[in-house]
């Protein structure tokens, strides 16, 4: 049991404050103390006034309630169509209330309002699709929790979360040491079956500059040699960074507005560090979205571009397989019932579902491939997105949201569901737990990798 | 009362409407802000463009788009209701006749007076197809302030009684005269209430196609987003 102040409007800073931080399992005294946190009410109105701008200000106020985006979200259709889930209705009765009263909100009012931006929004934009308005009320819900990180009324994993960044620059304590060594001693592991696979670090002026999510290092170290394997038999000249290598951004979903900047600053000078021709981040929708999308915003550039050209790991699939720097042997192509879930980050909001189908071109034998109904930028969130898959205080609400992917996959028939993303792969692998479906889940490096012809100078001396 | 109502009156209304929309219009993209909006929106104008082009085209067309097609009742009611409302106010035989005796200028073409009472009818019926779908509709009831009900009344006033007039029930000058009062109640409420959205409608859906078209995608997939 730990004791001091865990919940308060500070963000973390310090090792010490994340270790406590920490012991404190599932945040049980940090969300008894934010009952007891104070609105610094008259710190809100002011940041609503300099920050609450005409775009959200007229959605807010035009705003027709006609309900149309009530079936455009997950959330109310797999709760039984409950009116309260509306995405109108969750954005008017939260932040729409907080500006009607213009600032003037109490302690109980900001938990539910949590609740609501954390437990019934990922923030996945898929009802600005179908708002006659356009009005975007993921958006609007990104905003809210910026002004309830703000406050300190924020979900104890987003907390520590946006903490881990401001403190190591990635999503996890994950040094760059740490990363480092991972990363070449994995590559040791599969220099057997790859001669000389090296893991080039701080090489300036290379092709590529790949990052990655701290959760390779941590939990999944495999997907490092599948990426550093891929590109050794593409023949790219390729780098990682010593600093700065990490691409994912939970402070983008804690609404930790100044760690956003904080991590994407660390990436962007590695670039102008190293010089790369372009940066390739590794198979993770919310990274591409906090690094390549939103992340010139949060740095001020003016041509809402990296300092360098900077693309999806799906994107230099695609066009390895195309030009073809890897080339797939059609023996081992899928043969088995398979289905794509579209990310919300890279699709919906970066336009890259072409892209993906592509690759399945190359991948699957011909007959083999579903795609989920709907599909591309209208696809359904996979029920994780937007840090919901972290937060514990409302896992009950992820797993009834998950019946909608479900029921999606379920309809392809597919026995394989594909998940270039770190957050779809982690919501498939739970519903595959929760609702014993009987499917496999998979990123596209540990398959590509089996399916690439290896060039007969890279083979191993036999 | 006929003077003063299509005299002073009318002027007012049509100033604060044309006026008072205008501002609102110019108000909102002043308001813009690449930054706090994370658009670059002067960065990309070819992309903006077409993305905000898109983004207001495939809204106005029935069933051209994901939300419309999800939603057929809505889409008809919404259509019946808008084509009317806005046609027959400039295009309506007795308006423009009313219009070209204002500022000497004719518009293109008058509707026949046909032409004109169908349209009228389907304001009416669009009006109470959106109605019964507040009311009945929990995703729409739960949303429904007592206000919209009001601003649905005030849209569709001037056409119950422009009909009324027209088909002279009772005294056609009462008529006349509610409706010119109806019509220019709705001109000066217009850009202070919801019906800013006569403006705002597009200046949001420009907005949002051009974050789709610029940052979101529009540069990457060949098509852009499918509305």
């Amino acid at each position: 049991m730990c004791s001091g102040k865990l919940c308060s409007k500070e963000p973390v800073k310090t090792k010490e404050q994340l270790r406590t931080l920490l012991k404190d399992t599932s945040g049980k005294l940090y969300y008894k103390q934010m009952q007891d946190l104070e609105v610094d009410t008259d710190l809100l109105w002011k940041t609503i006034r300099t920050t609450l701008k005409s775009r959200i200000k007229t959605w807010l106020e035009i705003c027709s309630r006609c309900g149309m985006c009530a079936e455009s979200c997950f959330f109310y259709l797999a709760n039984d169509k409950d009116p309260t889930q509306v995405p109108s209705y969750k954005i008017q009765s939260t932040l729409g209330e907080i500006v009607r009263r213009k600032g003037k909100v109490d302690n109980a009012f900001m938990r539910t309002t949590m609740d609501v931006a954390w437990g019934k929004c990922t923030c996945c934009n898929r009802c600005a699709m179908y708002c006659p308005n356009g009005i975007d009320t993921g958006a609007m819900f990104s905003y809210l929790r910026g002004l309830l990180y703000l406050q300190g009324f924020v979900p104890w994993e987003m907390k520590i979360g946006a903490g881990m960044h401001r403190i190591y620059y990635a999503q996890m304590d994950v040094t760059d040491e740490e990363f480092i060594e991972t990363f070449e001693w994995i590559a040791e592991e599969y220099e057997e079956d790859y001669p000389n696979l090296k893991i080039p670090v701080d090489v300036k002026n290379a092709d590529i500059l790949y990052t990655i999510n701290a959760r390779e290092v941590k939990h999944y170290p495999e997907d490092l040699a599948y990426a550093a394997i891929l590109f050794h038999l593409a023949g790219e000249n390729w780098t990682v960074t010593s600093k700065g290598w990490e691409e994912t951004s939970l402070a983008m979903f804690a609404g930790d507005w100044e760690a956003c900047k904080i991590q994407v600053k660390q990436v962007y000078e590695a670039m102008e560090r190293l010089k790369p021709k372009r940066m390739i981040g590794t198979e993770c929708g919310h990274a591409h979205r906090a690094t390549v999308i939103e992340g010139p915003y949060w740095m001020g550039r003016k041509d809402g571009k990296p300092p360098v050209e900077s693309i999806h790991y799906v994107e230099w699939i695609a066009e390895a397989l195309r030009t073809g720097k890897l080339k797939i042997n059609p023996e081992k192509r899928i043969k088995t019932p398979v289905t794509i879930q579209d990310s919300c980050n890279y699709v919906r909001n970066g336009g890259l579902k072409d892209i993906t189908r592509e690759i399945i071109g190359y991948m699957v034998e011909p007959g083999y491939f579903v795609d989920m109904e709907p599909n591309g930028e209208n696809n359904f969130c996979c029920g994780g997105g937007g840090g919901f898959n972290g937060i514990g205080l409302y896992r009950d609400w992820r797993n009834k949201g998950f019946t909608i992917k479900r029921d999606q996959i379920i309809k392809t028939g597919a026995k394989l569901v594909l998940t270039p993303c770190h957050n779809c792969w982690d919501a498939i692998r739970d519903i595959e737990e929760v609702f014993k479906m009987g499917i496999n889940w998979s990123f596209l490096k540990p398959l590509l990798v089996n399916m690439v012809e290896i060039p007969e100078s890279m083979k191993p001396a036999s | 009362m006929y003077k003063f109502l299509t005299g002073f009156m009318f002027w007012i209304s049509v100033s604060i409407f044309f006026i008072g929309l205008f501002v609102r219009f110019i108000l909102y993209f002043k308001g813009l802000d690449w930054r706090l909006d994370r658009v670059a929106y002067k960065a990309y104008p070819f992309y903006g463009i077409k993305g905000a082009l898109k983004s207001v085209f495939k809204w106005m067309i029935p069933f051209l788009t994901h939300g419309w097609r999800q939603q057929s009742f809505m889409t008809i009611a919404f259509f019946a209701f808008h084509i009317g409302a806005v046609i027959v106010p400039f295009f309506g035989l007795a308006h423009n006749i009313f219009i070209r005796s204002k500022i000497c200028i004719s518009l293109p073409f008058t509707l026949n007076q046909l032409t004109t009472d169908i349209l009228s009818w389907l304001v009416i019926i669009g009006a109470v197809m959106l109605t019964i779908r507040r009311l009945v509709l929990p995703q729409a009831k739960i949303l429904t302030k007592k206000s919209d009900y009001f601003i649905l009344f005030l849209s569709v006033a001037p056409f119950i009684t422009g009909l009324c007039a027209r088909y002279e029930v009772g005294n056609y000058l009462f008529w006349l005269y509610f409706h010119i009062i109806c019509g220019e109640a709705l001109l000066i409420a217009a850009p202070f209430t919801k019906l800013s959205h006569f403006v705002l409608f597009f200046a949001s859906r420009i907005q949002l196609g051009m974050d789709y078209g610029i940052k979101r995608g529009g540069m990457k997939s060949k098509r852009g987003i499918n509305w």
